[in-house]
């Protein structure tokens, strides 16, 4: 079942298309990645989600209903140009902020209190912004963008600005909300940065979507029957034509090759065959990393 | 469904509550606000207070030594509160001088003229002293002497002085308005051109004042990269109108401040220190007393000022004042947030103030001139269009304009004020999403056209 699905989604601007007819879902308590290049349309996508801007056709349903404005407190948004007022006090700020997600006062401060306990900010409370380093202030940031707890989160380019000790400690609180039932959108250019949170990614390339699907389908439908293996020869090579090796270097003693084979065959046969004169020390399959994956769904879309 | 959609009405009109808070308690915290808060009323009553003060200090009693060889003048000089003179004794000028600066501060010589000539007296008396006696000193002294020697004169010529008060006019045409119902006003033309003027200039400094301050709060969230984390919670409209009214109310909180405390302070001020030198009672015994007749034609003119300050319906004014104050206030301000949308930083506006300024400054201009004249043709049109009508009406109001005026100029102000806020709501909603490009007139004619 689908959060989030977004129908037929056209946006232009005059003098160009920034989305042409996409259509986007989301399913329900998944991490999605939303993948594409700079100007590929994901932002102008997300804040049609958040109805900061409105689509030329189309329409949304979160669940089954038709976007709506009282939607609003059911999603969050970290949007990817974020930022505080930076002479207003951060406690004052995060509950002003809470407040028009639609949160009462004494809510706000409540749930407020006890993330700044979480992540021991409490003394950050009375600070003005401006004494506040980047990383400290998306802190204030990330806990305001969950504050209300969403059904739907959406972060456009999260982890920009973060030092990678942060970033890890956000990543963490991500997966905790999502094992807690929050469905997840991630906006993203860098792709491999959200590879190994995401179980769904959806691809779009100049205002069109690519590609879209939980990635371990998505992996087997791209991968190339490829493997990799590590092996310490002990008698000499044999010959095996169903078996073609692609690559093969040696350090130290330790032969590592890369392998093809067709995608009939089971990869026991590389085994099979390896273990007849080697000592196999590592074998794995070579998945297509998203960014291969995306170059490759590229081209077929080209070739079409 | 009906229900639902009164909930979320309630919900969205709480959220404009909301930053109408957040703008006005930013602000009126604000080291800025009380400081102007403090300052202007001090200004003002300093500006209203310090002639009175200065002159009660400025003037202590100067002692002067009268030294008269034409024995016209003897006890005849008429003393006031700072002046006091000494007669001397018939001696020699030179014996005189020597107590100036010690007994006397100084010395007013009347010779004798050949033959006891009083023409030759206007030309030759003199006033010696230590240092520059001040000029008031010397009209007064001056004024003394013209009157004592008229009289001189007229008894010369045979007349005497209550003949001449009798013969000396003074003319005070007043000034009447009759209405179609034949109702009869009288003008006082003079203090309306000041209450016009007064109001007329503060209006248009009020909106570029807090104007400015809506365009600088846009701008603000958009450099700090705020806004886009707002309006994913609000329409960028409330936004736009939360900041505008939020500091709206800062201005009226503002200007009710400076009222009251400009009048404390002056309050105050005359109850401590000025009470005792000018109690009226004093001065008016001071006019039976000393002051002749002839003196009494001034005291009319302060008393028609008087009659024409409260004939102005103050509180009419007042609440004009607040009336255009806001609908002037909001028809800029909504013009002043798209401009602060549209662009990075404050030095790029620049290019977009002219729309603004230029009516602005018109407004002002045509107000100036239309305090002269202001049942002109060019006054009523000015003072109906909504951009100039905010300044040019409160200018022409204290001198009483017909009720239809008034409201025409009202209701257009109220329409004008829509159609401005609905064209910036649509750069605005735009504008605060874009970062990093130089826009122009016709991007923001784009902006305006977009759908949604």
């Amino acid at each position: 079942m689908n959060l989030l699905t977004a129908k037929n989604i056209t946006k232009k601007f005059v003098g160009h298309t920034a989305l042409n007819n996409i259509n986007f879902k989301v399913p329900k308590g998944s991490i999605s990645g939303l993948l594409g290049p700079n100007g590929a349309g994901k932002t102008t996508l997300i804040r049609i989600i958040n109805q900061i801007t409105f689509p030329d056709k189309g329409q949304i349903f979160l669940e089954k209903e038709l976007l709506n404005p009282s939607h609003i407190a059911q999603i969050g948004y970290l949007p990817e140009e974020r930022g505080l007022y930076k002479k207003m006090k951060v406690g004052e700020q995060a509950l002003y902020l809470a407040q028009l997600k639609g949160l009462n006062y004494h809510k706000a401060k409540n749930e407020l209190k006890n993330w700044f306990n979480k992540f021991e900010i409490e003394n950050w409370w009375d600070k003005k912004v401006e004494e506040l380093s980047k990383g400290m202030a998306q802190k204030i940031q990330f806990i305001v963008t969950i504050l209300h707890k969403p059904k739907l989160l959406i972060f456009d380019e999260p982890f920009s600005g973060f030092d990678p000790i942060n970033a890890d400690l956000i990543k963490n609180e991500i997966i905790n909300l999502n094992k807690d039932g929050a469905t997840i959108i991630f906006s993203t250019h860098r792709m491999e940065s959200i590879e190994e949170l995401c179980n769904h990614i959806t691809l779009i390339n100049n205002s069109k979507k690519i590609l879209d699907g939980y990635i371990e389908n998505i992996r087997s439908e791209f991968k190339s029957n490829s493997y990799s293996i590590t092996y310490k020869p002990k008698r000499e090579r044999l010959e095996n034509n169903l078996i073609k090796v692609i690559k093969s270097e040696k350090t130290s003693g330790v032969y590592k090759d890369i392998i093809k084979i067709a995608s009939s065959d089971s990869a026991n046969i590389i085994l099979q065959h390896y273990l007849n004169f080697s000592e196999v020390k590592q074998f794995s399959e070579k998945l297509p990393s998203v960014n291969d994956i995306f170059i490759e769904a590229v081209q077929n879309k080209n070739n079409e | 469904m009906i229900f639902l959609l009164k909930l979320y009405r309630i919900k969205t009109m709480n959220k404009i509550n909301i930053i109408i808070q957040r703008e006005y308690l930013t602000r009126v915290r604000k080291k800025s606000f009380i400081i102007m808060t403090i300052i202007g009323p001090v200004l003002m009553a300093a500006l209203i207070l310090a002639p009175i003060v200065l002159k009660s200090y400025a003037n202590e009693t100067k002692n002067i030594s009268v030294l008269d060889e034409s024995a016209l003048f003897l006890g005849r000089l008429s003393e006031k509160e700072s002046i006091k003179f000494n007669y001397l004794p018939f001696q020699n000028l030179k014996q005189a001088k020597q107590v100036v600066g010690t007994e006397y501060d100084a010395l007013l010589y009347i010779p004798i003229g050949s033959q006891g000539d009083i023409n030759f007296l206007e030309k030759s008396i003199q006033l010696y002293s230590n240092s520059p006696i001040g000029i008031n000193t010397r009209t007064y002294l001056q004024k003394e002497i013209e009157s004592i020697l008229e009289e001189e004169k007229m008894k010369i010529k045979g007349l005497d002085k209550k003949t001449i008060s009798a013969i000396k006019s003074y003319v005070n045409i007043s000034s009447i308005t009759i209405d179609e119902d034949g109702n009869e006003t009288k003008n006082f033309d003079e203090i309306s051109m000041l209450v016009g003027g007064i109001s007329g200039a503060l209006i248009y400094f009020f909106i570029f004042l807090f104007g400015a301050q809506v365009m600088r709060g846009v701008i603000e969230e958009k450099s700090n990269r705020i806004v886009e984390i707002i309006i994913s919670s609000v329409k960028p409209f409330q936004l736009m109108l939360g900041k505008i009214i939020g500091i709206a109310c800062v201005g009226l909180t503002q200007f009710a401040l400076w009222i009251l405390l400009t009048l404390g302070i002056i309050f105050i001020a005359q109850s401590t220190f000025i009470q005792n030198k000018y109690d009226v009672s004093i001065i008016g015994n001071n006019l039976t007393k000393n002051q002749i007749q002839l003196e009494n034609a001034p005291n009319a003119e302060v008393l028609h000022a008087l009659e024409g300050l409260f004939s102005i319906n103050f509180p009419l004014i007042l609440g004009m004042f607040v009336f255009f104050f806001i609908g002037g206030y909001l028809l800029y301000a909504a013009l002043f947030a798209a401009i602060g949308s549209a662009v990075d930083n404050e030095t790029d506006t620049q290019q977009f103030m002219l729309p603004i300024t230029i009516p602005l400054i018109l407004g002002f201009i045509i107000g100036s001139i239309i305090i002269e004249d202001p049942n002109s043709s060019l006054a009523f049109w000015f003072s109906i269009i909504p951009f100039t009508s905010p300044i040019v009406m409160m200018a022409r109001l204290p001198f009483g304009i017909p009720y239809w005026e008034v409201l025409i100029a009202a209701f257009l102000l109220i329409i004008g004020f829509l159609i401005t806020t609905y064209i910036a709501a649509r750069i605005y909603r735009v504008g605060i999403l874009m970062y990093g490009k130089k826009t122009n007139y016709y991007e923001l004619w784009k902006w305006l056209k977009y759908k949604g």
